[in-house]
């Protein structure tokens, strides 16, 4: 601290606070999931505290999705319309794909959209634009992006989409690297597996619904990995 | 008639269920208990079993409710019919729609709603056995099943309730004691905030009998508070415990 005097917090780092708990006193930043009155920093949501500095925040438990401009999404479709369709996003708003991002030269006689993409098809998609008043519009124009046709989807709460990655991607690459099996993140809380045959897909579903459950506790990597180690050998015995 | 009435506290100063006048009712509360719904708790208090629902926030559904600047939450407060001794016919009475509306009104100063305009936030409450007191446990759960399902809010909201029986003032009433008694003074409020969301009176009592009542109420509020609070991190540590050891 810059005065000299240690200013009162309330709580340890990581320590689980509830919604109201207060977390500090004076001079102090309110980050994410905490809100600020005159002096005092309260948390907003259930989660992990997170002191650092002068900066005050909550890493949330459990949270929806809220879109943000850059962001990669899996999305269900919902609706086919004359112009677009409309994706469900796992978000509190359901969100637009234009038939001109798909269709260069899009005429609404001519094209018929239910071809393209149709009701319950999934799709991998960024969002493009959103400010909150307006429902937020995606893009498939990209390599990769547009119609999922393989692999598996598996559903998670989307606050711990920044733990299955790790720091620097390191949870993420360590799952990919352990099974070899493709994995797409979407930061709406769904993620693509593909991998070579059903067993892999079930054994990286298993390793991601740990992530998920155990997302508060130190040590996760290593669990995983061994948890990972230890089917594989299983599966290898079943074969013979 | 009057001859009849029952005596609710005894010579001892012991009330019908044997309960001290600053007693509460043995509570238990669980959090995630649904898996369907965005967030979920149950409470049983004393003989009332109740459970919470929360989905949302979400597309509003009709569209015209939507409000441009905020969310709006919904409450239904509903009593099932097997809730009560008699069978309660399960269409919405005028007190339930009463009781949403109080409930609402209750848990909305707690909420970011102006974080999501035009999203609904639906909060169910369904009383499954009914013994007095339902609004007050409604209030809490219901805060809770927000709490767990992400939802930014201020601070928890708890509700307890005082009155007056047989001439003393106590806290926690249940069925009887509200039915025979004479007064009941529910009260909710935000514990960290040190504010008041919800305050009715049922009832006569003079000035300084409401505020030994109020008083009541928001101590026992506060002792609620601290089960609320554990519930609601037990998940979470539970977990914890089990993996780093």
């Amino acid at each position: 601290m810059s005065s000299g005097v240690k200013l009162p917090i309330f709580f340890e780092n990581r320590d689980i606070v509830a919604p109201g708990d207060l977390l500090a006193e004076g001079e102090y930043i309110a980050g994410s999931n905490t809100y600020k009155e005159g002096n005092r920093i309260y948390a907003s949501r259930l989660g992990l505290v997170d002191y650092e500095e002068k900066r005050v925040s909550v890493v949330a438990l459990n949270a929806f999705y809220v879109p943000s401009v850059g962001d990669l999404v899996i999305g269900k479709v919902t609706e086919v319309n004359i112009n677009g369709w409309v994706i469900d996003i796992n978000a509190p708003y359901s969100a637009l794909l234009r038939a001109f991002d798909v269709i260069p030269k899009f005429k609404p006689q001519k094209n018929d959209l239910s071809k393209v993409f149709d009701i319950g098809d999934m799709i991998l998609a960024r969002v493009i634009a959103y400010d909150r008043t307006r429902d937020p519009i995606l893009t498939v124009r990209e390599p990769e992006l547009g119609k999922i046709t393989r692999g598996q989807i598996v559903k998670i709460t989307p606050t711990k989409v920044p733990r299955l990655i790790g720091r620097r991607g390191s949870m993420i690459n360590m799952l990919k690297r352990e099974t070899g099996c493709k994995i797409t993140v979407g930061q709406n809380g769904l993620i693509l597996i593909e991998c070579k045959g059903p067993e892999e897909e079930r054994l990286v579903s298993m390793a991601i619904y740990k992530i998920e459950q155990e997302a508060h506790t130190s040590g996760l990597t290593d669990r995983v990995v061994e948890m990972i180690r230890k089917e594989k050998e299983r599966m290898i015995k079943n074969e013979k | 008639m009057k001859n009849e009435k029952r005596e609710l506290i005894d010579k001892d100063g012991l009330r019908v269920d044997g309960r001290k006048k600053d007693e509460l009712r043995p509570i238990k509360i669980m959090v995630g208990v649904l898996s369907n719904a965005d967030g979920s708790a149950y409470i049983e208090q004393g003989k009332n079993k109740i459970i919470a629902a929360v989905y949302g926030p979400r597309e509003v559904h009709p569209r015209h409710l939507a409000l441009p600047d905020r969310a709006i939450l919904r409450c239904r407060y509903h009593m099932a019919p097997f809730s009560v001794e008699e069978r309660k016919s399960p269409a919405p009475s005028r007190r339930e729609l009463e009781l949403s509306k109080v409930i609402r009104e209750a848990l909305e100063p707690t909420v970011f709603l102006e974080q999501y305009p035009r999203t609904a936030i639906d909060l169910f409450i369904e009383v499954l056995q009914a013994d007095g007191g339902t609004r007050c446990a409604g209030i809490t759960i219901g805060s809770l099943a927000l709490a767990d399902a992400g939802i930014p809010m201020r601070d928890l909201v708890v509700a307890c309730a005082a009155g007056k029986v047989d001439g003393q003032i106590v806290l926690d009433l249940n069925d009887i004691e509200d039915k025979e008694g004479e007064a009941d003074v529910p009260v909710a409020m935000m514990p960290n905030l040190n504010l008041i969301t919800l305050l009715q009176m049922d009832g006569l009592l003079t000035p300084e009998e409401f505020e030994e009542a109020l008083n009541l109420s928001i101590e026992g509020c506060r002792r609620i508070y601290a089960l609320q609070k554990k519930a609601l991190k037990e998940k979470y540590i539970s977990i914890r415990e089990e993996v780093e050891t």
